[in-house]
């Protein structure tokens, strides 16, 4: 097997199931990730670490493996090859790790990233001797938006305050009459300094952090967090536990799936939609707080375990997650029948499996384009190798495709709560975690309901977070979204980026 | 369409009442008379994600669904801070955030009142104050009620606006 040279020297790491590390010289850097692409791997994440020798890592991942390369950069040498070319999601990383970290890959684009003007040209939040700093001067704006020539070419900004309850972000349009020539996004509104933020935490409390990296992903950011950090421990959880946690995570999946399909709905004029599926969203939202203690999640997926079980609540959860499975099923049928939500949804947004193949689109938007891989099957970590959950997958890759994805994923998580409940063991729900007592580089990755949802944790011997670097699989769709609304017009962007449904705040950081 | 109509027959109508206004949110008590005189009841309210994690927004979003119904009672989210009454701002104020937040409380004609959402508009929450977010709310423009919460409970952000436009209780 191509891999085979690569794992043989390599390192296995405690945690993530299937984790290996190698230490990578700048051939072997290049070497790996190419053979990596060449067999459909993809990049899961790319950061640097300024602290103690420089080094930038980067996880590739080609089922049932996840490979960690780490690259220490000389002072000489000062960069390092760029991976933008082997795989596209790699060019806003590197941006981003030259921003915060001040080390720069060796690749086309050098503009800055998540660094608007707020902070000087000198200041980088994560070197290694830099203190945090709380009151710095800016200086005005000047990001080169690439610009598109010809008659009739009109440039539309939108945002970063965006018309509707929703994440700020830039959009800079390209367009003839209404037709999309050209998308360029431009992020970073809502950076907060996360990663460094990440630093000043114990290791043992990092997992509150990792779960309002992005809100509607919570269970999945702290859930991969302590994988991290449970593996750095060499503790395992009790079974219970492990069974509560995916409760969670399908319940945190179902709940975003309701509100898109509603949002969806409405995108597309279908006011109804948007009514009956917040109806149905606000009743699981309720459904989950009487069950798991909270609405949304954010605190329940702790070190060693979860915050809370309340095992009275989950037959009432299971009753609730049937009763949403018929009024779906139902609605689902309206949508498909509906002429006018049909004609908005069916070739709007398209991106093919070739060009998801290619861009690495992954998650749930890259399963509505061919590319089937979901962790719950391809990379089964505890409960998920006892539950068989069934992969859902289109080719279309339109905005049909990724709302049939949604409907078809709805009601499998609504099945898996019924399993959950039915099947999940007894025992304790938490257990103490004995502290780390060495330093460490652990990995956590979790199919959180966008897609794989990754955290990389390092940490000192005295129990310090040296680096957390936090993961939304919205790093790898962003750009894709650029290609998606081509030839599309103006008025379908709101449907087609719903569709996509992307986090801001968990790629600003 | 019948299967649609037929839906909307069968579910009926399913929004709760109101709560009621919760005086221990009010910060600041300028403009309530007149607002309340000018106004009465109905409220335009501009939202402004200012660098929120996203829980926030969920719940506000809640706010809109039929068991809250938020327009019952005469208030509605619009597209531009020059049709509002209010701003709801969420989030820390991401120091990329925070001229966009000042412009669109400047574009907000007066009178107004704004109100922070959450624990991070109220202090910054876990984030705090460092090189890219200048913390709570009002460290960057003036709030007059703040309702803390991870996220706060859509109960309590209607009770928050609630108490920004009501009366207060002592005059």
């Amino acid at each position: 097997m191509p891999l085979r040279r690569w794992i043989e020297q390599s390192l296995p790491l405690r945690c993530a199931a299937g984790a290996r590390r190698i230490e990578a010289t700048p051939d072997s850097w290049l070497a790996c990730a190419q053979d990596v692409a060449a067999i459909g791997g993809r990049l899961l994440a790319l950061w640097a670490d300024g602290a103690g020798p420089v080094t930038v890592y980067a996880a590739l991942i080609a089922e049932p493996t996840v490979l960690l390369l780490a690259l220490e950069i000389s002072e000489a040498a000062g960069t390092y090859p760029g991976l933008a070319e082997l795989f596209p999601a790699a060019a806003r990383m590197q941006r981003a790790a030259a921003d915060l970290s001040g080390i720069r890959a060796r690749d086309f684009d050098q503009r800055p990233w998540l660094r608007h003007a707020a902070w000087p040209d000198d200041y980088l939040p994560l070197h290694g001797q830099a203190q945090p700093a709380t009151q710095l001067a800016g200086r005005t704006d000047q990001y080169r938006f690439v610009r598109v020539e010809g008659d009739g070419v009109h440039e539309i900004p939108v945002g970063p305050v965006h018309a509707g309850i929703i994440e700020p972000g830039h959009f800079r349009f390209s367009v003839v009459g209404e037709k999309v020539l050209k998308l360029e996004e431009r992020l970073g509104y809502v950076h907060k300094g996360i990663e460094q933020r990440f630093a000043q935490l114990p290791a043992v409390e990092g997992h509150r952090l990792a779960a309002r990296v992005s809100g509607d992903s919570a269970v999945a950011g702290s859930w991969a967090y302590c994988q991290a950090y449970e593996g750095l421990a060499q503790a395992t959880i009790p079974a219970r536990a492990a069974w509560l946690r995916a409760l969670a995570l399908e319940s945190e999946r179902i709940a975003n799936h309701l509100g898109d399909l509603g949002a969806l709905g409405n995108d597309a004029g279908f006011a109804f939609g948007l009514a009956q599926f917040s109806r149905l969203k606000e009743q699981w939202l309720r459904a989950t707080a009487v069950a798991l203690g909270q609405r949304y999640l954010f605190d329940f997926v702790v070190p060693g375990g979860v915050s809370v079980d309340r095992g009275d609540g989950l037959a009432q959860l299971a009753a609730c997650a049937d009763d949403i499975a018929a009024e779906s099923s139902a609605l689902r049928v309206i949508y498909d029948e509906h002429a006018g939500v049909r004609d908005r949804f069916v070739d709007a947004g398209t991106v093919t499996p070739a060009l998801a193949a290619q861009l690495g689109l992954c998650g749930l938007a890259g399963r509505a384009s061919g590319q089937a891989f979901d962790l719950r099957c391809d990379l089964a970590a505890s409960p998920y190798d006892e539950l068989t959950v069934r992969k859902v997958s289109r080719r279309e890759g339109d905005v049909m495709a990724r709302v049939a994805v949604r409907f078809d994923e709805l009601q499998e998580s609504l099945r898996l709560i019924g399993e959950i409940v039915r099947r999940i063991p007894g025992g304790e729900f938490r257990v103490v975690i004995p502290s780390p007592t060495q330093a460490g580089l652990g990995l956590g990755v979790v199919e959180g309901w966008r897609g794989p949802v990754f955290v990389a944790l390092h940490i000192t011997a005295d129990g310090c977070i040296q680096r957390c670097h936090p993961h939304d699989p919205s790093w790898q769709n962003w750009p894709v979204l650029e290609h998606a609304i081509i030839g599309n017009i103006v008025p379908d962007f709101p449907l087609i980026n719903k569709s996509f449904n992307l986090s801001y705040s968990g790629h600003d950081l | 369409m019948l299967k649609t109509l037929n839906r909307i027959c069968r579910v009926g109508i399913v929004t709760e009442a109101a709560p009621p206004a919760d005086e221990t949110l009010r910060l600041r008590d300028a403009l309530q008379g007149k607002l309340r005189d000018i106004l009465g009841r109905a409220l335009c309210i501009r939202h402004v994600d200012a660098g929120s994690c996203n829980g926030c927004e969920l719940e506000i979003h809640a706010l809109n669904n039929p068991i809250y119904n938020i327009e019952g009672i005469g208030i509605r989210f619009v597209a531009s801070p020059r049709h509002a009454d209010m701003l709801l701002v969420t989030g820390p104020v991401s120091r990329h955030m925070e001229e966009a937040l000042r412009r669109t409380y400047d574009a907000t004609p007066d009178p107004k009142l704004v109100v922070a959402i959450g624990d991070c508009g109220c202090s910054g929450g876990i984030f705090g104050e460092n090189y890219a977010s200048a913390g709570r709310v009002a460290n960057v423009i003036p709030v007059d009620v703040a309702v803390a919460g991870c996220p706060p409970v859509p109960e309590r952000i209607l009770a928050a606006i609630l108490t920004a436009i009501s009366s207060p209780a002592n005059k």
